[in-house]
C-alpha cells in the first residue's frame, strides 16, 4: 500500500464556524482508501459539517482538504469526485426513479445508451430492477433510499458520503440494510464516509470509527478498540453499555497501580495503562464482563461482592440485570441466555458478582 | 347531541355560503333578464350580451383590462420570483430584514395611499425627466406590478421554503452548476406556484379600481373603472353580463390554478 492510499482523504486543522458558534474545531484527520469510515456522535456534535465540508458543500474557515493527494478545500461541490447522500435521501420529486438516478450522469454529458447500460446495472446492484419509471412519492423508505444509494454511486466516485443513512428507516429493515450497504462497499471498494449517531450502527458497519464531540475527534480506531479500550469516560460511556465506578489511587508506580474502589469491594491492583497524575479515577466494568450468580464464589483468589437485584430486564438472548451491592452502589450485569429456562435469578435475589480482573479499565476524568 | 350540534353545524355553513354565493348567482341569473329595470323578471334573454359586445366602450376597456393585466402578471411573476428566492434561499445578508419588511408593506398598505403616492411620483417624474408623458396604461400596468409583485414573492418564497435546501445541494453534488440547478431542479418545482402567482397578479389588476383611478390618465379607462362610473348613474342591464364574463373568467382561472396546485402537492407529498 502506497503512502497516499494510507493518507486517501487528508483533513488537516479544519475548523469552521457559523458566526460565534464553532462547528468544527481544528479537526486532523486521515482516512485510508477503500475504508469504509464512521464519524460518530451525538446531534450538534459537528459531525454533519463535517461530512459537508468533504463534499464541498461548506467551505471550511480555516484548514485544508486533500483527497487523493489533491487540495479540494475551495474546489466546488460539482466539480469535487466526491458524491454525498442526503439523510432525508432528497429525491427529485419532479423525476422518475432512471432520471433521478442518471441526473449525475446527464451533467456529465454522457451519451444516452451509455446513461441506460449503467442505470441498469446500478439498479440491479441496489435490487430496484423494474422501478424506474416510479415517482419518489411511490416509493417506500427503504426503496428511495436505494434510489438515493445509487443515484450517489453511479458516478463512481472516489469517496461516498452518507449523512445518517439508516436513520429513517425500522430496524429490521435497518439491520438487512447495514449488511447490503457492506456488500455494495465491498464490491465496489469506494472509500466510504458515514456519519451517524447511531453507535451500534457505527459498530457494525465501520473498519474505523472516530467519535466526535463538540466538534473535536476524543478517539479514532477500530470499533473493538474503542469499544474495549475507550480513552476516556465519555467514549466508555458513548459506545455501548458500561459501569464507571470512582476509585481513588492509593499506589503508584511505573506499571502498577493500586486503586480504592468501594463499588467493587475494596482495593484492585491494575496494570498502569494510563499514566495519570489525578488521585480520582474511574473503573469502568462493561457489563457482559460481570459474572452473576446465586453462590458464593468458593474459588479463594476470587474477588467478589455481595449484591440484591433491584431490577431486571428480559430482552429475550439475554438478560440485564441492575444490581445493588452492599456498599450501595449500584452495578449492571448482562447475562446470555444460554438455557432455555425459567430465569433463575429475580427481583431482590441476593446474589453474588465476579469478573476477570483484565475487563476492568482504568480511566482518568 | 353529537348530531344536533353537526346539524348546526352545517347550517351554518349553508347560510355563510348562501351569503356569499346568492348574490352572484343572481347577477349571473338577472344577466339573462328581458327588462330593462334591473330588478324586475320580464324573462329570458340574451339581447344585454348582444348590446354589450356592441358597445365599444365596453369593449375598449376590457382590452385595455386584459392588457394590463396580462402584462402585469408577467412581470409581477418574474420580479416577485427573484424577491421570493433572495427571501428563502439567502439567509443572511445585510439589510435582510428591510428587505423583506419591503416586499410584503405593499400587502398591508392602504389602497389609496398606493395610489397617491404613484400619482405623486409620476407627476414629479415627469416635471424632472419629462416621462412618462401622459398617465394611462404604462401607469397603471407600473402601478400594478409594483403591489403584484409582492403577493407573488410571498407565495413563491412559502414554496421554496416547503422545499428541502438538499434537493439543490444534491443536484449540485452530482455535477450540476448553479444555474444548471436552477433550471433543473428549483424552476420546475415551483412552475405551479409561478403559474399560481401570475394568475392572482392577473385577477388582481383586472380586479384594481382605487390605484388605476389614481395613476390613469384622461384616455385610459379600465374595466372596473367604466362599470364603476356606469353604476354611478345607476345599475344598467348590460353591467350583469359583463359581471358574468367576468366571473367566469376569474372562475376559470381559479379551478385551473387549484388544479395545479394539487397535483404538484400530490407529487410532493413525500419529498
Amino acid at each position: 500500500m502506497t503512502d497516499s492510499d494510507q493518507k486517501f482523504i487528508e483533513i488537516k486543522g479544519v475548523s469552521k464556524n457559523f458566526g460565534e458558534v464553532i462547528a468544527v474545531d481544528n479537526v486532523d484527520l486521515e482516512i485510508k482508501k477503500g475504508e469504509l469510515f464512521s464519524i460518530l456522535g451525538a446531534s450538534g456534535s459537528g459531525k454533519t459539517t463535517l461530512l459537508r465540508i468533504l463534499a464541498g458543500l461548506e467551505v471550511p474557515s480555516q484548514g485544508s482538504v486533500l483527497i487523493d493527494g489533491v487540495d479540494m478545500t475551495t474546489v466546488a461541490p460539482y466539480d469535487r469526485p466526491v458524491n454525498i447522500m442526503f439523510q432525508n435521501y432528497a429525491l427529485f420529486p419532479h423525476m422518475s426513479v432512471f432520471e433521478n438516478i442518471a441526473y449525475g450522469l446527464k451533467k456529465e454529458g454522457m451519451e444516452k445508451e451509455g446513461i441506460q447500460e449503467k442505470v441498469e446495472r446500478m439498479l440491479a446492484l441496489v435490487k430496484l430492477e423494474g422501478y424506474e419509471n416510479r415517482k419518489p412519492n411511490q416509493l417506500s423508505g427503504g426503496q428511495s433510499q436505494r434510489v438515493a444509494l445509487a443515484r450517489s454511486l453511479i458516478k463512481e466516485p472516489k469517496v461516498l458520503l452518507l449523512d445518517e443513512p439508516m436513520a429513517a428507516l425500522d430496524k429490521k429493515l435497518r439491520q438487512s440494510t447495514q449488511f447490503e450497504l457492506m456488500d455494495i462497499h465491498y464490491e465496489l471498494g469506494i472509500t466510504f464516509v458515514i456519519v451517524t449517531h447511531d453507535q451500534e450502527e457505527a459498530m457494525t458497519l465501520s473498519d474505523r470509527i472516530a467519535i466526535m464531540e463538540q466538534g473535536q475527534f476524543v478517539q479514532i480506531g477500530s470499533p473493538n478498540l474503542i469499544y474495549e479500550n475507550p480513552k476516556s469516560k465519555f467514549v466508555a460511556d458513548f459506545l455501548g453499555n458500561i459501569n464507571l465506578l470512582e476509585a481513588t489511587v492509593t499506589e503508584q508506580s511505573d506499571d502498577r497501580i493500586v486503586v480504592k474502589c468501594e463499588a467493587l469491594g475494596g482495593e484492585l491492583e491494575l496494570n498502569n495503562q494510563d499514566q495519570s497524575n489525578t488521585s480520582q479515577m474511574t473503573v469502568a466494568l462493561r457489563p457482559e464482563k460481570v459474572m452473576i450468580e446465586k453462590t458464593m464464589p468458593t474459588e479463594n483468589e476470587q474477588k467478589f461482592v455481595k449484591g440484591m437485584v433491584e431490577d431486571f430486564g428480559y430482552f429475550g438472548n439475554l438478560s440485564i440485570y441492575r444490581v445493588r451491592t452492599e456498599s450501595d452502589h449500584i452495578i449492571q450485569v448482562s447475562k446470555q441466555n444460554r438455557d432455555r429456562v425459567e430465569q433463575s435469578i429475580k427481583w431482590d435475589d441476593e446474589v453474588y458478582l465476579t469478573w476477570e480482573n483484565e475487563s476492568l479499565m482504568l480511566l482518568g476524568e | 347531541m353529537l348530531n344536533q350540534r353537526s346539524r348546526f353545524i352545517f347550517t351554518a355553513l349553508c347560510f355563510g355560503f348562501a351569503f356569499l354565493y346568492i348574490p352572484i348567482l343572481l347577477v349571473i341569473i338577472y344577466s339573462f333578464n328581458d327588462s330593462r329595470l334591473v330588478t324586475v323578471w320580464g324573462g329570458w334573454s340574451f339581447r344585454w350580451y348582444v348590446e354589450l359586445f356592441n358597445n365599444e366602450n365596453i369593449l375598449d376597456a376590457a382590452i385595455l383590462s386584459f392588457q394590463i393585466a396580462a402584462i402585469t402578471a408577467t412581470f409581477a411573476t418574474i420580479m416577485g420570483t427573484m424577491a421570493g428566492f433572495i427571501m428563502a434561499r439567502i439567509k443572511q445578508f445585510r439589510g435582510r430584514l428591510l428587505f423583506s419588511g419591503m416586499i410584503a408593506s405593499p400587502l398591508v398598505m392602504p389602497e389609496v395611499i398606493t395610489g397617491l403616492s404613484l400619482l405623486l411620483l409620476f407627476v414629479s417624474l415627469q416635471d424632472f425627466i419629462g416621462w412618462p408623458g401622459s398617465r394611462g396604461m404604462n401607469t397603471i400596468t407600473i402601478a400594478h406590478i409594483t403591489f403584484s409583485m409582492a403577493y407573488v414573492a410571498v407565495i413563491i418564497q412559502s414554496r421554496l421554503t416547503e422545499i428541502n435546501d438538499s434537493l439543490e445541494e444534491a443536484a449540485m453534488d452530482l455535477g450540476a452548476r448553479p444555474l444548471r440547478v436552477l433550471w433543473d431542479i428549483t424552476l420546475p418545482i415551483i412552475f405551479p406556484a409561478m403559474i399560481a402567482g401570475w394568475l392572482l397578479s392577473f385577477t388582481l389588476s383586472l380586479d384594481d379600481l382605487v390605484i388605476a383611478s389614481f395613476v390613469s390618465g384622461p384616455g385610459a379607462t379600465t374595466l372596473p373603472m367604466l362599470i364603476f362610473s356606469k353604476v354611478r348613474l345607476g345599475v344598467s342591464p348590460d353591467i350583469n353580463a359583463l359581471a358574468t364574463i367576468l366571473i367566469l373568467v376569474v372562475t376559470l382561472g381559479l379551478c385551473l390554478a387549484a388544479w395545479i396546485t394539487s397535483r404538484q402537492n400530490r407529487s410532493l407529498s413525500q419529498s
